[in-house]
């Protein structure tokens, strides 16, 4: 060994057992983009291989969930979405909720699921996560694409009057936020399940009873009219007002105000940046506990 | 000291042991308890060596201990070691794949690691988009992969199958496809686990030949870990011994693999209890467990145990060294006549033509003439022969990397 001692700028890189709580090296995923993309590309192309309806199968489940939820909630509960026809109400909210709790339910799953490739190769782990956010914003334009086919089907002959207007600049800022929240959820939630699988078994059936309280199958101004009481709770949940935004800027209809929009907004931002600092921690030695 | 590549400085790394449960938990609060009042881990203090065989008292192991290596640039570094001796962890420490407990590791230049081939290959996708997914997994851009496509097919040989789905190739193809595309990649610094392991002895070649291409002509660095000594020697020029988490020798190759192999199988006496249905058999070979002095006799004792007489029996005496390669060999016909019970010889071999160095010992009992054998014991017992007391001649300092034998007398005829 040499007396001169190494200047540290010389090296490239140094593996340390701790980082900076807020170094997320951000820089270092656009390096990666290449990667993100084919795992987008990747997602998309496996999931209905060997299937014959291919694709086909990403419009088929909105339409029958949308059935059913006609005939359970509307006919049997009896829920009024006036003056919205209820099958376009009720796609209209599963579309936006199926982004957000496919977004969420599959980011959650990234590190347990992907231990595999994250076992053998380093990759900034956040690509996986990203991937699934885009792939599935594909996902969900599809699903939009089946919407907007039932609306020109109601408007032909059903005489249903829809207007395209400046409320349509609404939408991708609502799925924006709304990517947001489901991610950064998701990676909080990934980040918790490495160590103990509890939260896997927590986070399946919690998303399932958010949608509750959340106005999908029915609109807030029913809350507002039939169960006032019950509206605050519904508020306080960031994506209510998400939900009624986006229906707002498809369909012109539902109630928007900008303080809820603004706290979603907040809400949204204040779940990424936690989810990146718990995951940027979690991601350096999750391979010890996974 | 400006041209190392990599600088690893007092790696530790610690695992905790057992199930993941109510009593982890229990534990991760007391660690953070202990974080924010600003004390050190107190886990930290209790690990243990990391020796997988025996009962430990401690749930927490250190899996590296104070690991302390540098690695030249355009340098072939091996690591080897017994399976638990911790070379994985070091290679997943390397590669980023866990971060180290303790210490830290300075790197220069961009670094790819293989521990696996074919990580994150998706079985229904196509060879050429697997190709591409996998290229990006493992750092490369698009652009990258593009321009070395062609290279990648021919070098795998898969051109016929690449649209077709990677399920439906043979385990052969598909991990050449996989290493086609890691020796296609273009790190400054590359590490390999023993991803050689697959693929038929032609494939090995073509791979071993590629990565030594790359460290030789290209100039990169590259971290190999094997259990393939012959790759070892083959390949590297230096080598780290690690074992039970520390690492016991850093050096030339040559004696890095021969310190390995005595870790691995050294045991001075073979003892045969349970002969089954043998008649005559060899119960004990005992070799002096302190070595044997070069160009003084190797002796063994040994104890044939016969269950009837037995006139005219041919010994066979071989000698291996620890590739267990044969050396040299010898068979003494009319060599023993065996009573019923224990019969004990002392066998004197001299060793002036065999130089320094671990080797095994081989014996045979046969039949005189029909040469039915009786018994074998293969690559037992293990000896040492060692330099000559005062090192005076010249001879004695050979290692086996001149060979195992030194010419027997030759003459020189004046003229």
């Amino acid at each position: 060994m040499s007396e001169i001692p190494a200047n540290d700028n010389q090296w490239s890189e140094i593996i340390t057992p701790r980082t900076k709580l807020f170094d997320l090296r951000l820089k270092e995923v656009w390096r990666y983009r290449d990667l993100l993309a084919l795992f987008v590309k990747r997602d998309l192309a496996a999931q209905y291989k060997q299937t014959v309806l291919g694709p086909v199968w990403y419009v088929i489940q909105p339409a029958f969930t949308t059935i059913v939820f006609f005939f359970v909630f509307n006919k049997l509960g009896g829920i009024k979405t006036d003056p919205v026809p209820a099958p376009i109400f009720y796609m209209c909210g599963i579309s936006i909720w199926n982004y957000f709790s496919s977004c969420f339910t599959a980011t959650s799953t990234t590190f347990v699921s992907n231990a595999g490739i994250f076992g053998k190769v380093y990759f900034p782990r956040l690509v996986l996560p990203l991937s699934v956010v885009f792939s599935n914003i594909i996902k969900f334009a599809i699903q939009l694409g089946l919407l907007f086919v039932v609306i020109l089907y109601f408007v032909l002959f059903k005489n249903y009057p829809f207007h395209i207007g400046t409320n349509f600049l609404l939408l991708p800022f609502v799925v924006l936020i709304m990517a947001g929240v489901g991610f950064g959820g998701g990676i909080i939630a990934s980040s918790l399940t490495t160590k103990y699988r509890d939260f896997t078994v927590l986070i399946n059936f919690g998303v399932q009873l958010l949608m509750y309280i959340t106005p999908v199958i029915y609109s807030l101004k029913f809350v507002a009219d039939k169960h006032p009481k019950y509206q605050s709770l519904i508020l306080a949940n960031p994506l209510s007002s998400l939900i009624e935004t986006f229906r707002y800027s498809v369909l012109g209809y539902g109630d928007v105000s900008v303080g809820w929009l603004l706290y979603s907004c907040a809400f949204m931002l204040v779940t990424v940046f936690a989810g990146m600092v718990i995951f940027s921690r979690v991601e350096r030695t999750f391979m010890d506990t996974v | 000291m400006s041209d190392l590549a990599i600088q690893v400085e007092n790696i530790s790394k610690q695992y905790r042991l057992g199930q993941v449960g109510r009593k982890s938990i229990a534990h991760d609060f007391n660690r953070w308890w202990h974080t924010i009042r600003g004390k050190e881990d107190p886990y930290l203090k209790i690990g243990q060596e990391n020796d997988r065989t025996t009962k430990g008292s401690s749930e927490y192991v250190w899996a590296l201990q104070d690991i302390n290596f540098d690695v030249n640039h355009g340098e072939v570094l091996g690591i080897i070691g017994r399976n638990g001796a911790g070379k994985s962890t070091m290679l997943k420490i390397l590669s980023k794949v866990t971060s180290p407990t303790k210490g830290q590791i300075k790197i220069k230049g961009r670094i790819a690691s293989l521990l696996e081939v074919g990580t994150g290959f998706h079985p229904d996708l196509s060879g050429r988009d697997n190709i591409y997914l996998n290229g990006a997994i493992l750092g490369m851009t698009k652009k990258e992969i593009t321009s070395k496509f062609d290279e990648m097919v021919d070098f795998a040989g898969v051109e016929r199958y690449i649209d077709t789905p990677v399920k439906r190739y043979s385990s052969g193809m598909y991990v050449r496809l996989a290493f086609a595309v890691a020796a296609h990649l273009e790190p400054e610094i590359l590490i390999v686990d023993e991803v050689l392991a697959v693929g038929d002895a032609e494939f090995q070649k073509k791979c071993l030949g590629k990565m030594k291409d790359v460290s030789e002509k290209q100039g990169r660095t590259i971290l190999f870990v094997s259990h393939n000594m012959d790759a070892v020697l083959n390949l590297t020029n230096r080598c780290v011994v690690l074992a039970n988490g520390k690492v016991t020798y850093i050096g030339k190759t040559a004696s890095a693999v021969e310190r390995y192999l005595t870790l691995t199988s050294r045991s001075c006496s073979y003892t045969n209890n349970n002969p089954g249905s043998k008649n005559v058999y060899f119960a004990e070979i005992t070799a002096s467990e302190l070595g044997y002095i070069f160009n003084e006799p190797v002796i063994f004792e040994i104890n044939i145990h016969s269950n009837q007489h037995v006139k005219n029996v041919a010994l066979g005496i071989g000698i291996h060294n620890l590739f267990n390669e044969s050396i040299a060999n010898t068979i003494i016909e009319n060599a023993l006549t065996l009573v019923p019970g224990d019969n004990r010889f002392t066998i004197s071999i001299p060793s002036h033509n065999l130089v320094p160095g671990d080797y095994k010992g081989a014996f045979a009992l046969a039949t005189e003439k029909t040469w039915e054998f009786f018994d074998t014991v293969l690559e037992e017992p293990s000896f040492k022969l060692f330099n000559d007391k005062d090192d005076s001649m010249l001879l004695s300092r050979w290692n086996t990397n001149f060979g195992y034998h030194t010419l027997p007398k030759v003459n020189i005829i004046p003229k």
